[in-house]
């Protein structure tokens, strides 16, 4: 049986598909079979930040609808073996994923992989919807910021009334917060949310906190997961966050301001 | 204003503001949560037919929806204005 884990947040641009690729590449460097799926139909971007977009051939609607094989459409990773991609429909309607659909490709990937992480679209529209309702574990993103918070306790309320899991009255998604973009020089003057200030309000334990970090962009430039860059305060947070999904009881990390040694400010490294 | 204070580049600090603002925003809306959505049309409707009898405002009609363990329970209070 496999572990379906949705990465999901309400509001876009948060950071779900980063999360999404470097949690299951991180799942499968670790020697898991994972299958990582793309919910955001008509506007597909996990193929591009796992660079590859260039060999979709099929996507998870023409599976869907019979008109390909799960082999088919499912693209093998490019930097980790046990790690496949099934992309989104860039053509059709959200309204494709259809339950019964959704369901009979998740039950396929259960009989092969250990993991499914599901790449939610933003909003609380039926893609998303669908993203979210066989999760057997929620990943919710969150920046430190007033409506990405708000945002989050409501997907929060739908996966505990909409889910599988709630209609059947099965134990209760596992929720996890993953707080994105975090800078502590703004939370040390009064700028931005802290750590505890979200966990107070939204009351889910704490999976990882990702430091707001160039090494995001420049990794989503090259269509590397941010998580193979090891060398990168947000790779590392990363690498943490599945330790913890995994059930390792890891010191969360970078909550403090860095402070930059001598070398480094005078020579200017950019880590 | 003090002299000092010129000097001072000191921001407030927004964050404490922000916590308190979505504090109160959480608990309203985890407060409609659960309940069905037909309850301000139902309310408009009770207030609509009183109204053909007695002349009553909006607020004079409440409804309130509770959920215990198993059960979910109605509840109407409609204070008729004095005669």
């Amino acid at each position: 049986m496999s572990k379906i884990i949705v990465i999901t947040s309400g509001k876009g641009g948060v950071g779900k598909t980063t999360t999404s690729a470097s949690i299951a590449s991180g799942l499968a460097k670790r020697g898991y079979k994972t299958a990582v799926i793309d919910f955001d139909v008509g506007l597909r971007n996990l193929d591009l930040i796992m660079n590859c977009e260039r060999r979709v051939v099929y996507d998870f609607v023409n599976v869907i609808n019979g008109e390909a094989t799960l082999n088919q459409a499912l693209i093998k990773d490019k930097y980790t073996d046990c790690l496949h991609i099934l992309p989104a429909s860039q053509t059709r309607d959200k309204d494709a994923l259809t339950k019964e659909g959704v369901g009979k490709v998740l039950d396929e990937l259960s009989e092969t992989f250990d993991f499914i992480v599901c790449d939610s679209p933003a909003g609380i529209e039926h893609g998303a919807l669908m993203s979210l309702y066989f999760a057997d574990e929620a990943i919710v993103v969150t920046n430190p910021e007033v409506s990405s918070v708000r945002d989050s306790d409501r997907i929060l309320g739908i996966l505990q009334s909409k889910s599988k899991r709630a209609e059947t009255g099965d134990e209760p998604v596992k929720e996890h917060l993953l707080l994105s973009r975090y800078n502590p020089i703004r939370v040390q003057n009064g700028e931005m949310l802290s750590v505890e200030d979200v966990k107070d309000i939204l009351a889910v334990p704490l999976l990882g906190v990702i430091p707001e970090s160039q090494s995001v962009l420049t990794a989503s430039n090259q269509g590397v997961p941010v998580i193979h860059q090891e060398e990168s305060d947000a790779g590392q947070a990363y690498s943490d966050a599945v330790a913890r999904l995994l059930g390792e009881d890891l010191e969360h990390r970078f909550l403090e301001i860095q402070k930059k040694g001598f070398f480094h400010r005078m020579f200017g490294g950019k880590a | 204003m003090s002299f000092w204070d010129y000097f001072r580049t000191t921001k407030p600090a927004t964050a404490a503001l922000a916590k308190e603002r979505l504090q109160i925003i959480v608990a309203h809306e985890r407060a409609q949560r659960g309940k069905p959505d037909y309850l301000p049309q139902l309310q408009q409707e009770i207030l609509d037919v009183i109204s053909k009898y007695v002349e009553i405002d909006r607020q004079d009609v409440q409804v309130q929806f509770d959920r215990n363990d198993d059960c979910a329970v109605l509840e109407l209070n409609i204070t008729l204005p004095e005669e």
